[in-house]
């Protein structure tokens, strides 16, 4: 203790106590935050309701409100549908802590995919609204890549970047990066047209060319994404090759000409 | 005060004879140029094995550049152009790029690295003062100069032959004017053609993601849509220049959250259709965000709210996004009732 | 055969010589070789900047001759059907066809084309800091303000032939920089839609920019800057190249070592260097992938849309300037584009234009060898700095979108700060630069007359502390002291000989203001003089 008290005005004792504040803080926000439960198997849909409802009312009702019905804090969920939840829910963007922000970042997901199912189906009893796709609708088989290119290009490229790295909306909005985005939450994002991005509902967008979209994204984005011509530089276009451009092809050819033009070591140093 | 004041120490010319400096201190100035100093030797002027050592890292990189070039063409031969690898912290690449790339860059810079050495270390590193000469002629030869010229002129009986000076201008003026005139063919005269647009009464809107006409119950709220005129298609061979002035941008909000009263008027059941060109320099804009309205442009970041007549409301834009009068027809598909009431795209001179 | 052997004997000249003289007796060699061959150069890393630019242009034009062998500068359209899966089946333009063609299916096409254009970044970037070298340096001043002017004029034509190589491959990216480009000329009153017209061939985008674009790309520009640099080589071996002030050079010299051989082994090795090290970034970096943009379209767009670096400048003054439209008499003024293009060359030529006002404040006709430390020209650094600031806003104004979402900031507030910065950013440059170039100044008068701090403390015998200073050599007295410093104007008499009255020129008026402005009081701190010198280091005895 007569070593504690002799520290405390160490210059990095204020880091030190601020350091143990953050670890406490995460440790009863993991505590406290809803818990990932594992849940029994339940086959019956009005019991995947229930459990539903019951998740719903512990983290979702205080901004949604009861029902579903929506308060200040948060809009009504009726007849969004499952999509939708497991769009906002499986990209960790609800629950939000806060609805001041210009927009809510995705961030890790804070309940399972088995509850988030539940949720969803709770909210979809609610009020018709878009199902959860499948695997077939998203996945590769049969989509038309070249076909998908032209459509991100129509639709998507002028808020997401030709190849999905994202970019600035107004006032601090983004749309944000494909990268490493599920193929599934993409196309629910397409569906339901998640904060400020606008939907591309079936009607308008067919159910085959947001399969092509996926493709095409897969195709320029994903993990085995080549690029022929070495590093991307975050695939933003000019201003990273620019500034690639000045700080590492002149800063070397910079750095050859000091070598170039200085003096040859001499035999002694006088 | 006078230098015999100075104690002899402190003068850095003094300092200077102590280490033998070539030239003569100016006891007058302590500040005057002392002269090139001494040259002094590299190692490799005094050791022979040091000398030797460079000459062994010059012939070194020019060997390697060598092999670096045959290593260049083994790649051009050997890898083929669509084999791709990964290379940590790149990414994957094209092997045949990273491999001819490096072979290349290394043959190169090996040359060059040698010849610099070679430079550096065993060529004469003595510094030598080249004199510089003024670069204006002196006075007898500027005179020369002057009264050539005048012996010229007045040869050439320019100044007394007006008539002659006279019609010279004058032709070597006019004779550029055919180059002139022979540009005018690079395009055709404007006209009226940045007015029009394909968009015409009846027209339907078809879908640019399923080619087909749209139909009010299409378009939901919050949703995104864009649409080409009836009977454009990409392989058209005006194509690019017609949908560079008709790509339609269309939305649908509440009726009540309109509050232009042309731009509902010119509505349909809430759907509005906006030109997807930007007013500024004609940029497709259409990064739409569905809760507040605004659409803004990724070029220059002008902004437009569509739910108030699509008026500017940030960034460089000078007026707002024209709208396209739309209704339904008898089959009960989107219709447009007209063309564009003013020039879509950029403002120019004669816009008005 | 024993004749042969005979005749060659008494030629006994090596091969070389006896070639060297054939062409001195057809052009002269010998003449020119005498005056050049032994020609002195001085060893700074700064004076290479020029070399590198030189050496990216002459990469350029290689790898460019060799892109034209396999472009096809053409709009008509075709579907696709290379190697490239994700654009397969597509329309598009032969141009950008033929680019993908180079990029995926020409073996080592890839690699030229990324050479091409990071040698084309490099060397605007290496024209800009190269010129900026030769302001800060005052060595533009004469006899080299025409030479300036070279430089200046291969800077912005530089800029106009990089853009227009970037829009010949019709990419999406690129085609949205033409279409600024036709939006830009629109807005120029009265003859905006007949340039426009004549330029696309009618309306935009037409059929004809990517073949008309590629002309001047590959031919008229490139001639005439081939043509500029020439001259522009001429005149450095011609003026004899500057150097910086230090013992034994003068106003009359020029200090290094000869052209041959080390400065041709130096000179000739930097441009295989140069080479080298763009292959090899061209070897891991890649650049303007246009088969991830797609074809132009012009309905179809992505975010981040900019230009190359170097038209960043002009694309931050468009994206910061208010939409501002005047309508009248059945006209429109599109000030909001037409301002910053007017700004654009403005700014330009205020840099071009900077040797000649500053000759005409000095006054000064004489011919200037040695360089200035930008601190020894306090007003003239604060302007370049003040200057490069005003380039640096737009830069950032350029890339405002790019800087919101990397930053976590608001679009509005940053285009909001260059907005602002725009006018205030030059001011603060300005004044700061200026306080510490005369600081530095003081420090420099400081050591000549006090000598270095050694950071050696020493305690006299009556408890006193002090730290030693050691005097400076005389090379460094010297080159401390070298500099010249200007006297400000003033207005003359008023009043002649006569008692006449002369009337002062309102011209006279700013040329004394502009020079008090420069060189007046507290506008320079006049370096130590030997009588200050003499009075200081023998009145304290020693330190």
């Amino acid at each position: 203790m007569k070593k504690l008290s002799a520290r405390r005005r160490h210059p990095l004792a204020a880091v030190v106590v601020l350091l143990l504040a953050l670890a406490a803080t995460g440790g009863l926000y993991a505590a406290f935050a809803p818990a990932s439960k594992a849940q029994a198997d339940e086959t019956s849909q009005s019991l995947t309701i229930k459990e539903g409802k019951k998740l719903y009312e512990v983290g979702c009702a205080s901004c949604h409100g009861t029902g579903g019905k929506g308060s200040s804090d948060g809009p009504s969920l009726v007849g969004v549908g499952a999509a939708a939840v497991d769009f906002q829910v499986g990209t960790g963007r609800m629950p939000a802590s806060t609805s001041q922000m210009a927009q809510i970042p995705r961030k890790k997901p804070v309940y399972t995919q088995a509850q988030i199912d539940q949720l969803a189906a709770y909210v979809a009893s609610l009020g018709a609204g878009p199902n959860v796709p499948t695997k077939q609708q998203y996945g590769p088989e049969g989509a038309d890549i070249a076909k998908g290119g032209e459509l991100f290009r129509t639709n998507c490229a002028q808020c997401h970047n030709f190849t999905g790295k994202g970019g600035a909306l107004t006032k601090g909005k983004y749309a944000p990066s494909l990268e490493g985005v599920d193929p599934k939450h993409i196309y629910e994002a397409m569906q339901t047209g998640p904060q400020n991005m606008p939907s591309f509902p079936d009607t308008t967008m067919s159910e085959k060319n947001k399969k092509d979209i996926i493709a095409y994204l897969n195709a320029v984005n994903g993990d085995e994404t080549v690029n022929p011509g070495g590093l991307e530089l975050g695939g933003l276009g000019p201003v990273s090759e620019g500034l690639f451009a000045w700080i590492f092809g002149l800063g070397a050819l910079i750095a050859v000409a000091v070598w170039v033009a200085a003096r040859t070591a001499k035999a002694k140093k006088s | 005060m006078s230098s015999q004041d100075i104690p002899e120490e402190n003068l850095p010319a003094e300092q200077d004879h102590a280490h033998g400096a070539v030239s003569v201190a100016d006891e007058a100035n302590p500040f005057a140029d002392p002269g090139l100093p001494p040259h002094e030797h590299r190692i490799q002027d005094i050791d022979e094995r040091a000398a030797k050592r460079s000459e062994r890292v010059v012939a070194m990189l020019f060997t390697v550049s060598m092999l670096a070039t045959v290593g260049f063409i083994a790649s051009y031969v050997t890898i083929s152009p669509d084999t791709s690898v990964y290379i940590f912290p790149i990414g994957h690449i094209s092997a045949l790029n990273f491999a001819l790339g490096l072979t290349l860059g290394a043959a190169l810079f090996c040359i060059g690295a040698g010849a610099v050495h070679w430079a550096r270390t065993l060529m004469s590193d003595v510094e030598v003062a080249a004199e510089r000469h003024p670069i204006a002629a002196p006075a007898e030869v500027r005179a020369q100069v002057h009264a050539d010229f005048k012996e010229g002129a007045k040869e050439s009986a320019l100044g007394r032959r007006k008539l002659i000076r006279n019609t010279m201008l004058g032709a070597l003026t006019l004779v550029p004017l055919s180059g002139v005139v022979l540009l005018r063919d690079l395009g055709p005269l404007p006209g009226t053609s940045l007015r029009h647009t394909l968009w015409a009464k009846g027209k339907l809107l078809v879908n640019m993601n399923t080619n087909q006409p749209l139909r009010p119950e299409d378009v939901q709220v919050g949703s995104l849509t864009f649409a080409k005129p009836e009977g454009l298609e990409e392989a058209d061979e005006d194509f690019q220049n017609e949908i560079a002035k008709a790509a339609l941008m269309i939305i649908r909000l509440q009726p009540g959250n309109i509050k232009d009263k042309r731009e509902l008027d010119w509505s349909h059941e809430g759907i509005v259709a906006f030109s997807k060109i930007c007013t500024h320099v004609g940029c497709p804009i259409s990064l739409y965000e569905q809760q507040t309205h605004h659409v803004l442009c990724p070029c220059h970041q002008s902004t437009f709210d569509l739910s108030d007549g699509a008026r500017v409301i940030f960034g460089p834009a000078g007026h707002a996004l024209p709208q396209l009068r739309i209704g339904v027809n008898d089959e009960g598909y989107l219709q447009a009732l007209g063309d564009f009431e003013e020039p879509v795209g950029p403002a120019f001179w004669e816009r008005g | 055969m024993s004749t042969n052997e005979n005749n060659e004997r008494r030629g006994k000249a090596p091969a070389g010589e006896r070639v060297a003289d054939w062409a001195d007796g057809r052009l002269g060699i010998y003449s020119l070789a005498k005056a050049n061959m032994r020609k002195i150069f001085p060893d700074h890393w700064s004076f290479m900047l020029g070399e590198v630019c030189m050496y990216s242009f002459l990469i350029i034009i290689l790898t460019g001759v060799y892109l034209t062998l396999f472009f096809h500068p053409s709009m008509n359209e075709v579907e696709y059907h290379g190697s490239y899966v994700p654009l397969q089946g597509q329309l598009m333009s032969e141009a950008f066809n033929s680019t993908l063609h180079i990029s995926f299916d020409v073996r080592g096409g890839l690699l030229i084309r990324q050479i091409h254009h990071w040698a084309a970044l490099i060397f605007l970037a290496g024209m800009f800091v190269h010129m900026m070298r030769v302001f800060f340096t005052g060595a533009f001043r004469k006899p080299r303000e025409i030479n300036w002017l070279f430089g200046f004029l291969l800077f912005v034509l530089g800029m106009f032939t990089g853009f227009t190589g970037y829009s010949l491959p019709d990419d999406l990216l690129s085609g949205t920089g033409v279409r600024f480009t036709e939006g830009a000329i629109l807005s120029m009153p009265i003859v905006g839609t007949y340039i426009s017209y004549f330029l696309f061939g009618g309306e935009f985008p037409g059929h004809d920019f990517v073949a008309r674009f590629y002309s001047i790309h590959i031919l008229l520009l490139p001639g005439i800057m081939l043509g500029l640099m020439v001259g522009h080589l001429i005149l450095v071996f011609y003026h004899k190249h500057t150097q910086f002030a230090g013992p034994g050079k003068t106003e009359k010299n020029v200090v290094g070592m000869p052209l041959l051989p080390v400065y041709m082994a130096k000179a000739g090795g930097f441009f295989f260097l140069v080479f080298g090290v763009i292959a090899a970034i061209a070897a891991v970096t890649q650049i303007n992938p246009i088969w991830a943009m797609g074809p132009y379209r012009p309905d179809q767009v992505s975010t981040g849309a900019q230009p190359d670096w170097y038209m960043g400048f002009a694309e931050g003054l468009v994206r910061y300037m208010p939409g501002w439209e005047i309508n009248f008499w059945g006209h429109t003024l599109v000030l909001g584009v037409f301002i910053p293009l007017v700004l654009f060359g403005l700014v330009l030529g205020v840099i071009a234009l900077y040797p000649f006002i500053e000759s005409w404040v000095t006054g000064d006709k004489s011919e200037h060898h040695i360089l200035d430390r930008p601190r020894n020209a306090p007003t003239r650094t604060a302007f370049g700095v003040a200057w490069i600031t005003v380039y640096m806003v737009g830069l950032v104004g350029g890339g405002n979108d790019l800087f919101a979402t990397h930053f976590s900031l608001s679009l509005n507030a940053v285009t909001w700060f260059v907005r602002i910065a725009f006018f205030a950013g030059p001011v603060i440059a300005f004044i700061v630069t200026k306080r510490i170039c005369l600081g530095l100044q003081r420090r420099d008068r400081e050591k000549v007359l006090h000598g270095r701090e050694t950071g050696i403390i020493k305690r006299l015998p009556h408890g006193e502390f002090i730290e030693i200073h050691e005097p400076l050599s005389q090379e460094q007295l010297h080159t401390l002291t070298a500099h010249h410093q200007y006297e400000p104007a003033e207005i003359g008499p008023t009043v002649d000989e006569n008692g006449v009255e002369r009337k002062v020129k309102g011209s006279e008026k700013l040329r004394t203001k502009l020079s008090n402005a420069y060189y007046g009081e507290d506008n320079q701190i006049p370096k130590a003089t030997v009588e200050e010198y003499r009075e200081i280091t023998s009145g304290h005895g020693h330190h």
